[in-house]
């Protein structure tokens, strides 16, 4: 029987719990409130006081209300039908939901339990298997979803039965599975999972070897992330971390994106909604909606909702990835959810650590992102989850509990400067300060090199190495003067300035810019390295500004059209005629 | 009848624990957030451990004796709402300044939010007539967007200029530490435009207690929810000054004992805020709720924790900057950003207005550059030079607050501004507008 108890003290959403029975550490239980039940999650037991973080308003709450412990941990549902899908924190089905308004304690069903998939079986009678071994599939969308075995299951198991080729309902039994003791166990489509424990169901997590393409330059030519990689997006406000992430979900090749919408704002929620479903996938021409989830806890919903929030996603990206596919997750912001922390620590009395975030801040960091990853899955196959967090560092200021904890956790930063913004330089990513680890990694580098020609990783060294010079130089000019320095400075600058404009700016809402592909960074990185190794002529400092401008300017018009059509082709010529004005022969 | 209802109210004598902000007294059957007066001085629930209920009293505890009165409500704080609401001024207890009765439905103010898949993306452009505004920031219904400005800029002028422009049915106006004298101009300027049936104003002047203050953006927000959700009304919502909101915060915070975090402001200050501005919506059926705040800074400080909690949370906002060259106050082209204006422009406004947005402003970048070598003392590059008098013109003709022309006439103006001070090349347009607008003197 379940453990009840009863509200003996409240502030704000910490309520505690008077408990005499069995009660777990992150159990949940449900208040009672004037015919609703509230959701909470137990955060610390003292003898017989439970404190418990309510995910709703406590408004109009009393003293004495009975509170019914759930028995498990704060669990997501698990089966087909989460693609598409608008959920809230705690996975309740947004769409599903009465009214304009949310109403506090309406929880909704996750999947449809009347829908029909079509199933055909992978395993077969006597197969042995375990947790996370693929029984069959259904089709979602375009994807076939694996039916697995639970991973809630323990040690191998033989295959009793497997349904055959037909169409079924998630409830429906899809297999019967016999343990080592004879006992038989029945499988569905759906299966259950705390969402603060990280699935496991594979054998190997090795160090991430591809580059996942994202169709952004900043990222893909000068700062690649790994398939399977880490990644975060510090900035101060307005620097462009919602848009990068938007682009992300848009472009990345992944098979299928999970975006968590963690405290910030529900009109950015809105545009995913709005958007995805007309918005067409350039790999499969089919919506990007079908190939999206989206876990909204906008900053008006409840606090401690947000924290659940990036776990769901997190644990929705993990069973995915168990069926071999590429996940990207995104989530924005994880600052938010560390606010989050920080506010419950605070109403506990807990002492403080830096900037009053609790103690144990670094530690919740790094083991979410160690959840990402690439995989090989019990039967070969692989799968990955690449991750990318933004950071919301208070007033700007690198140097703050939530950047510097994520830093150790994630290989690559993308640090947002303030000025780049402000000058409209975007994606405003600082490309001197930013960097990925995954550059250093002999195998990275080894299929870069192997998939986009022998020269890349050097081209990209180059252009980096040209963006540093020109940053320098531009100093010296600012000290000395445009005349109080040598002439080759202008030109030094100049060239960093080539590589800024057309290689590190996008813009994200230009119908062919937003997105590059990797023949087509190629294709820039070797036009703008070739152009920097140009001696070109000039007589006066003077004309050094108009002319790059005029390249870059016509560099751009490239940028805007299509790649290798007509339009493009006419372009580069017209750039091959500006180059040859002044080019040293 | 008033014995009557008193009969189901509980009242208490006896306090135990008095701070400046609080009072505790032992009682029960209390519901969090719920109500109570408090020697005649409306109090709130902020916690409850066991048979102990802590009231926060929005008045202050000056005064307050241990024996004094305390009736609990049995209800959290309510704005009684109906078409009477139009044409009246409030204060933060929601109740008419000039006295009277409002006849209406009573609701809780600071109810739930809007389900994000009920919500529309705002699409539809307020023209406000200002350059700064329309050509560089362009709004749009639906969003929430402050002012940052220093206490001495004329922000709550721009702010009713903007209001009475913005053809809202119902302007809104929560007066959060407002001086009596602003609030008088507000009423003033609302009056001659005859505009005040349009109006509904929920004030607490620099003369009530800080406190009450936490009141009044709930009570304008829950008017606006009537107007916006049951009337389908677009609505505009004015908070002058949250700087002021986010001060009462961290008062109360600090006499409950609260860890500070940056700033003194309370930990949850993010959250407190965001709750306001997520109000901002778009309904479904044409109703709209449009947040036009202001935050004040002090000397210019965006990284202290209100201005930077705000601009987390809020779609852009709104620099006021004097301009010692032309003497007028802009609107800064630089630290300013409307974060929707993308879904109107170039689509509800002429195809070019994105780059010639962008154009604008970077060659008033240009000119920043060029200043800063000038005050270095380097030469000017004849480049240089006509940056600088671009930005001058600009400032002018464009930033002022004083514009008040359509966007097509600041379109044209950037054109000739352009054209007058440099080539198509060094504008960078795309080739197709410079081929379609570009104006050769
Ligand atoms: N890549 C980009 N291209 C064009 N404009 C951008 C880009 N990134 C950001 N912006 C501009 O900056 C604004 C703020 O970006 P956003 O991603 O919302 O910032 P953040 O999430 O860091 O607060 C956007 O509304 C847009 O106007
Ligand atoms: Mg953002």
């Amino acid at each position: 029987m379940s453990t009840i108890g009863k509200v003996t003290g409240i502030i704000a959403n910490l309520v505690i719990v008077e408990a005499d029975e069995r009660v777990a550490q992150n159990e949940i239980c449900f208040i009672k409130h004037e015919g609703t039940r509230l959701m909470a999650e137990v955060i610390k037991i003292m003898g017989r006081k439970v404190y418990v973080q309510v995910f709703e308003s406590t408004r109009g709450l009393k003293v004495g209300s009975e509170v019914e412990f759930a028995g498990h941990m704060l669990e997501v549902t698990l089966g087909p039908g989460l693609l598409s899908k608008n959920f809230d924190g705690l996975q309740n089905d947004l769409d599903k939901m009465t009214g304009i308004f949310l109403k506090r304690g309406e929880y909704t069903e996750a999947l449809e339990n009347d829908k029909e998939y079509e199933f055909e079986p992978l395993a077969k009678k006597d197969d042995i298997v375990k947790a996370g071994d693929w029984l069959g599939q259904v089709k979602e969308n375009w994807i076939d979803h694996k039916i697995m075995v639970p991973f809630t299951f323990e040690g191998e198991y033989k295959v009793k039965s497997v349904s055959g080729k037909g169409t079924y309902k998630i409830n429906d039994t899809m297999a019967v599975l016999t343990d080592a003791d004879g006992k038989e166990h029945k499988v569905t489509m759906v299966q259950k999972w705390p969402v603060k424990v990280p699935i496991k169901a594979y054998t190997e997590k090795p160090r991430p070897f591809k580059v996942l393409e994202t169709g952004v330059r900043v990222f893909d030519t000068l700062n690649p992330i790994a398939e399977g990689g880490t990644g975060f997006i510090p900035g101060p406000f307005g620097s462009g971390k919602t848009v990068l992430q938007h682009a992300l979900s848009k472009q990345a090749e992944a098979d299928l994106v999970v975006i968590a919408a963690c405290g910030e704002r529900a009109n950015e929620v809105v545009e995913i909604f709005t958007e995805f479903p007309e918005l067409d996938d350039p790999r499969t021409g089919r919506k990007l909606m079908e190939r999206t989830t989206i876990i909204a806890n906008t900053s008006n919903m409840p606090v401690a909702a947000r924290e659940a929030s990036v776990y769901t996603a997190m644990t929705i990206a993990e069973y995915y990835r168990s069926m071999g596919l590429k996940v990207m997750l995104l989530a924005d912001s994880t600052s938010r959810w560390a606010q989050a922390l920080r506010e419950m620590s605070n109403r506990m009395e807990e002492l403080p650590g830096p900037d009053g975030f609790p103690m144990d801040l670094p530690a919740i960091i790094s083991n979410f992102y160690s959840r990402a990853g690439f995989v090989y899955l019990n039967n070969g196959e692989t799968g990955s989850i690449t991750f990318i967090g933004t950071v919301s560092p208070a007033g700007g200021n690198l140097k703050e509990p939530v950047t510097e904890s994520t830093k150790k956790a994630a290989r690559c930063f993308y640090a947002l400067s303030q000025q780049r913004a402000d000058s409209k330089r975007y994606p405003a990513i600082d490309p001197i300060e930013s960097y990925s680890k995954y550059l250093e990694y002999p195998e990275i580098v080894e299929y870069l090199n192997k998939n986009n020609g022998e020269n890349w990783t050097t081209n990209v060294f180059f252009i980096k190495d040209a963006l540093l010079r020109s940053k320098e130089t531009y100093e010296q000019i600012n000290i000395l003067g445009d005349d109080g320095v040598p002439l080759d400075y202008h030109t030094t600058y100049w060239k960093g300035e080539v590589v800024d404009f057309v290689i590190s700016q996008q813009d994200a809402f230009d119908k062919i810019d937003c997105r590059s592909s990797f023949d087509r960074q190629r294709y820039m990185l070797e036009k703008v390295v070739d152009v920097l190794k140009i001696e070109f002529k000039f007589d006066s400092f003077e004309e050094v500004n108009p002319y790059f401008k005029k390249v870059i300017n016509q560099f751009k018009q490239m940028n805007y059209s299509e790649f290798e059509s007509d339009e493009f082709k006419k372009n580069e010529k017209e750039l091959e005629n500006i180059i040859q004005e002044r080019k040293v022969a | 009848m008033e014995k009557d209802t008193k009969a189901f109210q509980r009242i208490y004598t006896k306090l135990f624990q008095l701070t400046k902000a609080t009072v505790s007294l032992q009682a029960t059957g209390i519901g969090n957030e719920e109500l109570a007066i408090v020697d005649g001085r409306l109090a709130q629930v902020v916690k409850i451990m066991e048979d102990i209920v802590t009231l926060q009293v929005f008045a202050g505890t000056e005064g307050i004796a241990n024996d004094a009165e305390v009736i609990f409500t049995g209800k959290a704080p309510t704005l009684k709402v109906g078409e009477g609401l139009a044409g009246r001024f409030f204060n933060a207890y929601g109740e008419p300044m000039d006295g009277g009765e409002i006849m209406g439905e009573e609701r809780e103010i600071g109810g739930p939010s809007v389900n994000p898949v009920r919500r529309m993306q705002p699409s539809e452009f307020i023209a406000t007539g200002i350059a700064g505004i329309d050509l560089n920031n362009a709004l749009v219904t639906g969003q929430k967007i402050p002012f940052f400005a220093d206490p001495d800029q004329p922000y709550n002028q721009v702010m009713a200029m903007v209001a009475l422009r913005a053809q809202a049915d119902k302007i809104i106006l929560g007066g959060v530490g407002l001086t009596n004298d602003d609030y008088l101009y507000f009423k003033r300027v609302f009056d001659d435009a005859g505009a005040l049936d349009r109006i509904v104003g929920f004030i607490n002047t620099t003369e009530n207690p800080p406190v009450e203050r936490l009141l009044v953006p709930d009570m304008a927000l829950s008017a606006a929810e009537y107007y916006a959700a049951e009337k389908n009304e677009k609505v505009l919502v004015l908070l002058t000054d949250l700087t002021l909101y986010a001060d009462a915060l961290s008062i109360v915070s600090n006499r409950m004992d609260q860890i500070p975090s940056k700033d003194s402001m309370p930990g949850s200050l993010y959250s407190d805020l965001a709750r306001l501005y997520e109000k901002a919506v778009q309904f479904p059926d044409g109703g709209s709720i449009t947040i036009i705040a202001v935050t004040t800074l002090s000397s210019g400080d965006i990284t202290h924790a209100i201005p930077d909690n705000t601009g987390y949370i809020t779609e852009g906002q709104l620099f006021l900057r004097k301009d010692s060259d032309i003497g007028k106050v802009i609107v800064d082209p630089f630290r300013s950003l409307s974060r929707l204006k993308q879904l109107v422009i170039g689509k509800k406004t002429r195809e070019d207005h994105p780059q010639v947005m962008n154009a604008a402003v970077r060659l008033y970048a240009d000119a920043a550059n060029a200043k800063t070598k000038l005050e270095n003392g380097f030469d000017l590059t004849d480049y240089d030079e006509r940056t600088l008098d671009f930005a001058k013109a600009y400032s002018e003709k464009l930033l002022a607050i004083d514009v008040n022309v359509e966007v097509d006439v600041m379109l044209e103006t950037a054109y000739e501004l352009f054209a007058k001070h440099f080539t198509p090349v060094e504008v960078g347009l795309k080739k197709e507008f410079v081929e379609k607008y570009w104006k050769e003197n």
